[in-house]
Order: C-alpha cells, then sequence, then structure tokens
C-alpha cells in the first residue's frame, strides 16, 4: 500500500465512508460522520498509521483531506 | 469570533495588561455588538428595548448583556440556520429548563482555538497521556448535544492516549488505571473531569479503596458546580487535598466557563485565582442598580467573551455571585483580571433582570 492508499484507508477506518467521496475538498463538518468525535478518532487512525504524534495545532488545523496531506510533510511523510 | 478578528488568537493568552488590552477589547466588543444587533431581529429588538445605537461606540462596562437565562426561553442565532452545525445544550439542573446555544463551525473552530492555547499556557503544546474522570461519554451521547459530552471531546484534543476511568456506571476501573500510570510513569499526566464526577466517583472510591496512583508529574482540570459539594462541606482546600492524596504530585486548577461561552475559560493558577484571557473579560455588578463593582466588591458575574459569532451570547450576566480580586499583579506572572467565584446569586434577582428583558 502506497502513503496515499494508507491516508485514505485511516479516513475509511475512522468515518466507515465509500471511497467515492474522499477527494481533497472532503472537510471537517462537511459529512455527519466528521464531526468532533470522528475527529478525534481520525486524528488516531492517522497517527497509529504513520507512526507519528501530532501537536494539537495540527489537529486543529486538520481541516480537509487536502490540508492533511501539507500537514503530514511536517512529519516527513509524503503522499 | 469575526473574521476580521481571527488574528488576535495567535496573541499569547496572557500577555497583555490592562492598557494593552482595553482599547482593542472594547473595539472587539463593538464590533461583536453591532454585527448581532444586524443579524438577530431578535437580539435587535431586545437592544432598541435598551435605546443601544449602533452608531455609537461604548466603554465595556456600557454594552448590554444578556441574562443567561435567555438562552433556556429563545433560541438565539445570528448566521442563517442552515449554518448551524451544532445545537449545545448546558447540563443544566434537573427540573430546569436547558440552554440551547446555537454554533456554526465557525465558533466551534475558534472555541477550540482559544480553549487549547488556554490550556497550553498551563501544560504545555505537547500532547500527554490523559486520564478523563468520567464514562466514555460518547457512547451514551454520540452527537455530542451535551455541554458535558462536548466539553470532554473538546479536552481530549490535549491528549494522546486517553483513558476514561470510569465505567458506564461510574464505576472506578482501579486496576486499568493503575496499569495505565505504569505505561506512561515516565510521564507528565493530564487530568480532567467534572467537580462533583471527580469528588464522588473518583476521589471519594480511591479513597475507600487505598490506591495512590504516585503520579510524579501532572495537572488535573476540572470544571463544574459546587453547590453538592458545599452541602457536603467539602472546601476547594479539602478538594484539593484530597485529590493530591490519591494522584500523587499533581496540581488541581478548578476552572469556569459557561456553556454560552465554551472555550473562553476562567483557569485557576497555583494560588488559587481563577484568571480572565486576553480573549475574555469580566465584569461585577451590584444587585441594586446593576452599576460596577470596585475590586474586591462582591457583585453579579458578567462574562464578555470575543468568540460567540453565530449567536449573540458575547456579554452575559451569570447568576454567580464573585469579585475581582486584582488586575495584571497575580504572583502566578499572568496579566489580565483574576477573580474568584462566591456561588449562586439568589434566583429572585435574575428573575427580575430578565423580565426587563422580555417586555
Amino acid at each position: 500500500m502506497d502513503n496515499l492508499e494508507k491516508y485514505k484507508a485511516a479516513f475509511k477506518e475512522a468515518f466507515e465512508i465509500d471511497d467515492a467521496i474522499i477527494n481533497d475538498e472532503l472537510a471537517y463538518e462537511s459529512i455527519p460522520e466528521w464531526d468532533s468525535v470522528g475527529h478525534m478518532r481520525l486524528m488516531a487512525a492517522v497517527e497509529d498509521t504513520f507512526d507519528i504524534m501530532l501537536e494539537t495545532e495540527d489537529i486543529l488545523d486538520f481541516g480537509t483531506f487536502g490540508k492533511g496531506k501539507e500537514i503530514l510533510l511536517k512529519y516527513d511523510v509524503t503522499i | 469570533m469575526l473574521e476580521n478578528q481571527q488574528e488576535f488568537l495567535k496573541t499569547s493568552p496572557y500577555s497583555l495588561t490592562h492598557e494593552e488590552k482595553r482599547k482593542k477589547f472594547t473595539e472587539y466588543m463593538n464590533e461583536l455588538t453591532k454585527y448581532h444587533y444586524e443579524n438577530s431581529a431578535e437580539y435587535k429588538k431586545m437592544l432598541e428595548g435598551l435605546n443601544y445605537s449602533p452608531q455609537k461606540n461604548y466603554e465595556l462596562e456600557e454594552l448590554p448583556f444578556l441574562p443567561v437565562g435567555l438562552f433556556k426561553e429563545y433560541e438565539l442565532h445570528s448566521v442563517p440556520k442552515e449554518k448551524i452545525v451544532k445545537t449545545m445544550k448546558s447540563s443544566g439542573t434537573s427540573g430546569q429548563k436547558q440552554s440551547k446555544v446555537l454554533l456554526d463551525s465557525a465558533t466551534t473552530r475558534s472555541q477550540s482555538r482559544c480553549l487549547s492555547y488556554i490550556i497550553a499556557d498551563f501544560i504545555g503544546s505537547k500532547r500527554l497521556p490523559m486520564i478523563i474522570l468520567d464514562t466514555e461519554i460518547v457512547k451514551k451521547d454520540p452527537r455530542l448535544f451535551s455541554a458535558r459530552g462536548a466539553g470532554i471531546i473538546g479536552f481530549s484534543m490535549f491528549g494522546r492516549d486517553v483513558f476514561f476511568a470510569l465505567d458506564n456506571d461510574l464505576k472506578l476501573k482501579a486496576d486499568e488505571l493503575k496499569n495505565f500510570i505504569e505505561t506512561h510513569k515516565e510521564n507528565k499526566f493530564v487530568l480532567f473531569g467534572y467537580t462533583y464526577i471527580v469528588w464522588q466517583f473518583f476521589a471519594q472510591e480511591m479513597k475507600r479503596l487505598e490506591i495512590n496512583l504516585n503520579i510524579s508529574d501532572g495537572d488535573l482540570f476540572h470544571i463544574g458546580g459546587w453547590k453538592k459539594l458545599k452541602d457536603a462541606a467539602v472546601s476547594a482546600e479539602i478538594f484539593r487535598d484530597s485529590l493530591k492524596n490519591v494522584c500523587g504530585n499533581i496540581k488541581v486548577h478548578d476552572y469556569y466557563g459557561m456553556a454560552e461561552q465554551l472555550g473562553s475559560v476562567f483557569v485557576e493558577c497555583e494560588h488559587g485565582h481563577k484568571h480572565c484571557s486576553i480573549f475574555s473579560e469580566i465584569i461585577t455588578r451590584r444587585e441594586k442598580d446593576f452599576s460596577p463593582c470596585d475590586f474586591g466588591e462582591v457583585g453579579i458575574i458578567e462574562l464578555m467573551s470575543v468568540l460567540p459569532s453565530s449567536y449573540p451570547g458575547h456579554i452575559i450576566l451569570t447568576e454567580d455571585e464573585g469579585r475581582i480580586l486584582g488586575e495584571d499583579d497575580c504572583p502566578c506572572g499572568r496579566k489580565g483580571k483574576y477573580f474568584e467565584i462566591l456561588g449562586r446569586v439568589k434566583q429572585a434577582e435574575i428573575r427580575g433582570c430578565s423580565d426587563t428583558y422580555g417586555n
């Protein structure tokens, strides 16, 4: 699995959603599954997937699927 | 928080003195009042009744405040209904009506940010192993309509590896808790809970079981009313000492905040003072004529917050009584006003005050 697939898998695991609705614009609170509880689940899934620890600031900034990719660059994860 | 004010969140929460804060904060409060006046028909009606003029710039003490009880009677909002992503309900004592606070995503975002900057001032910006002294509430309230659930999730952002210390029946998971401490024992811990639950279902039970976690470094944050504890003659000192006796070397921070102003909370420092950050302000008012009290004088607490933009909750008269102890000179080094809460105001006065607004 490449990093993009792993990254998508984290979203699917956290929200139990289909591939079809995952794109760069998928945003916090744009679907019922991505609410504050879902967000913490997603953060845990992303951290486990890439074995990193996000800073609080980045958890707050992690607002879309696309933005998340930018943030992960800071942790040397290229997607 | 209005779009043009967002930049302010980047300022360190306790870094401004009275002179440095006053001008900007007053400007923001005037902007917010004007914004809500123009965007909420109900709010406009109330303010017209008070002869408010959107052309005028007011001093903080002159700006109109809404009695917190209004949020139980009305669903106030300043954005179109379809922008509301969450309706927050206050915990509300049994038999009382609950407050309803209508949030859009801009408001929930600035609330999370504000809370994180305030808490980071106490524990640093690194996420720490976290113990929630409550049940895993999302299982009971998955959409988090209660302020209690939202408070827990909001706080859990500061944690990595979050452990819930109570099971669904509020029973202490003592063995699992000991294991959790053992796993992370090299770390600093952060603990969070609601005052009464922390006392009744954690502190008391730990004492009964004669457990001491021997935490070497940590901070416990707790929030919520003291009424039940006061009835049981548990003072702040007894509370703090009891928690230290069962947890080890932790600092205990009581913090104060309203469901109507989530995010801009007032955290107690090591000197027992509740601190106002630059994102909020406190004014105490005399019961007889609502004029502002002097420092040291007991009055009804009014709270201001830059955060509420989806509903007109930026200036609220609470039902609590307290006194401002000083400003910019707490020995802990934090700037801004610091105060203490003394309890609830007798119901009659506040109801009389809401009536003024109802007419």
